[in-house]
């Protein structure tokens, strides 16, 4: 039977272990805020058309930032031996795992989620897109966080994982960006937004219930041989 | 039941032996598949009212869709048997499968551009199938990349397999969300919501086309996967033999 055990303990223990680094928790948000900035640089300052992109660049940004953020997912646990301490243990791991993750989402997609008006106000997105905006980053940064441990995971013991993560983990991303960056869309122009979100929480669901397992199954693999 | 023959695919030295004797006979049939249907849909099936010539196309083009997306299934499948069963071999047909069915997508991408630039007036189209196809080619490029990234060609064989098993749960969920984007940003230009019914005449080609590349599909992934075993079983006795026979054959017909 699969209980909580070690739920609570790993998510303390990695905010814990963030709290020390700082820095690390700030440098996705700086990314995101800065490459979204460099999108109106590059194309046009025009608000009418930033206004039609605006949710997809927020997005497409949120991704990457998740993206970097996740290679140091289980890269100190791997490298300092605890995580092989964790896999020895003679209880399942999903639940740590599980609270890793939602560490590494209470860290990045979290915050993430919180600044995300202010790129809105940069890019001149419509003040009804702001909070179906921030509800879709809120879910969806959820799949994008357990993915994302997925990749990392498969990658941990790489020397230079971290852009093989990308690799793999971004065509598994297409549906989250899609329902995503929809659910701003929609409000935007005057639809119901919330379907496109209940979409996203099912995918949430589904990737809260599978993907721990196969990050459990994965880490036994790369880590023990 | 009896799981025997189970069993014995798990052997790749009964796997080598046992395809040496019917491969040639499946390649003569791919052969003739592929040339005839080739030549049917080529030279003899008519024109299409609307498209010309350019519609034959659809002869390269469906069978490989169709062995691209069923490969990447079978690559999985194989990836889980061996995954569960621990089995060598079928480590090796996953392994073997990535590039063939890599090569395969690309090539529907390719026809399919050659052939939307003079009906669809350009190369790309972001049509929810195309997209499909181009995030297909994307999963196996990652399954690749995966494959060739450790040391260890256990821990690959392992981790692909898993990645691919990953890759088969959100094909739906993938193909459904690009369908349903695909009707919320429908160009107006394009209509090309029902593929107009087929003449028998233009079909029957068609089939013998995706025979054909069934049967393509299997040697070329026997004959890889043969090389594959070769390869990894090159210390046993049983593969020196063999290649001691081969040489004294050529060396013998060479005098």
């Amino acid at each position: 039977m699969i209980s909580n055990t070690g739920f609570w303990a790993f998510l303390r223990r990695d905010l814990l272990l963030i709290n020390r680094r700082r820095g690390e928790v700030a440098s996705p948000l700086i990314f995101f805020i800065m490459a979204a900035t460099f999108v109106p640089l590059a194309t046009t300052p025009d608000a009418e058309l930033l206004k039609d992109i605006a949710p997809g660049i927020i997005w497409v940004m949120a991704l990457l930032a998740t993206l970097l953020s996740a290679e140091s997912l289980f890269a100190s646990d791997y490298q300092d031996g605890s995580l092989e301490q964790l896999l020895i243990s003679p209880q399942l791991i999903v639940m740590p795992v599980l609270g890793k993750v939602t560490a590494h989402w209470l860290t990045t997609g979290l915050p993430l989620t919180l600044v995300s008006p202010l790129l809105g106000l940069l890019l001149s997105l419509p003040t009804d897109g702001y909070l179906p905006m921030m509800a879709g980053l809120a879910v969806g940064t959820g799949c994008l966080s357990l993915l994302a441990a997925l990749g990392a995971a498969l990658t941990v013991s790489l020397p230079k994982g971290g852009l093989l993560l990308t690799l793999i983990v971004m065509p598994l991303y297409m549906p989250v960006i899609i329902f995503g960056s929809a659910t701003a869309q929609y409000s935007i122009q005057g639809l119901a937004w919330t379907g496109p979100l209940a979409i996203l929480g099912a995918m949430l669901a589904l990737a809260i219930a599978l993907c721990p397992l196969a990050i459990s199954s994965v880490l036994r693999l790369t880590t023990i041989n | 039941m009896n799981w025997n023959w189970f069993y014995r695919m798990g052997s790749p030295r009964w796997f080598y032996e046992s395809t040496s004797r019917w491969l040639p006979w499946l390649a003569a049939l791919t052969f003739v598949l592929l040339a005839g249907g080739l030549v049917w849909g080529l030279a003899f099936a008519p024109q299409d009212a609307k498209q010309g010539n350019s519609f034959r196309i659809i002869y390269l083009h469906v069978p490989a869709s169709f062995l691209a997306l069923a490969g990447y299934f079978l690559m999985a499948t194989a990836g889980a048997i061996g995954l569960i069963w621990k089995m060598k071999l079928s480590y090796m047909v996953m392994k073997c499968a990535a590039p063939l069915g890599a090569v395969l997508t690309f090539l529907a991408l390719f026809t399919g551009a050659v052939w939307g630039k003079p009906t669809w007036g350009s190369y790309w189209v972001w049509d929810a199938r195309v997209t499909s196809m181009l995030i297909l080619l994307f999963l196996y490029l990652g399954v690749l990349a995966l494959q060739y990234a450790f040391d260890s060609k256990d821990v690959g064989n392992k981790a692909s397999a898993i990645l691919a098993l990953v890759g088969t749960v959100n094909i739906p969920i993938i193909y459904k969300s690009v369908d349903w984007w695909f009707t919320l940003h429908q160009p107006a230009t394009i209509r090309f919501t029902e593929a107009p019914s087929m003449h028998p005449d233009m079909f029957q080609p068609l089939l013998v086309m995706i025979l054909g590349f069934y049967c393509f599909y299997a040697v070329a992934l026997i004959l890889s996967v043969r090389v594959e075993i070769l390869a990894r079983e090159r210390k046993t006795s049983w593969v020196r033999e063999r290649v001691k026979q081969a040489t004294q054959n050529t060396l013998g017909a060479g005098l």
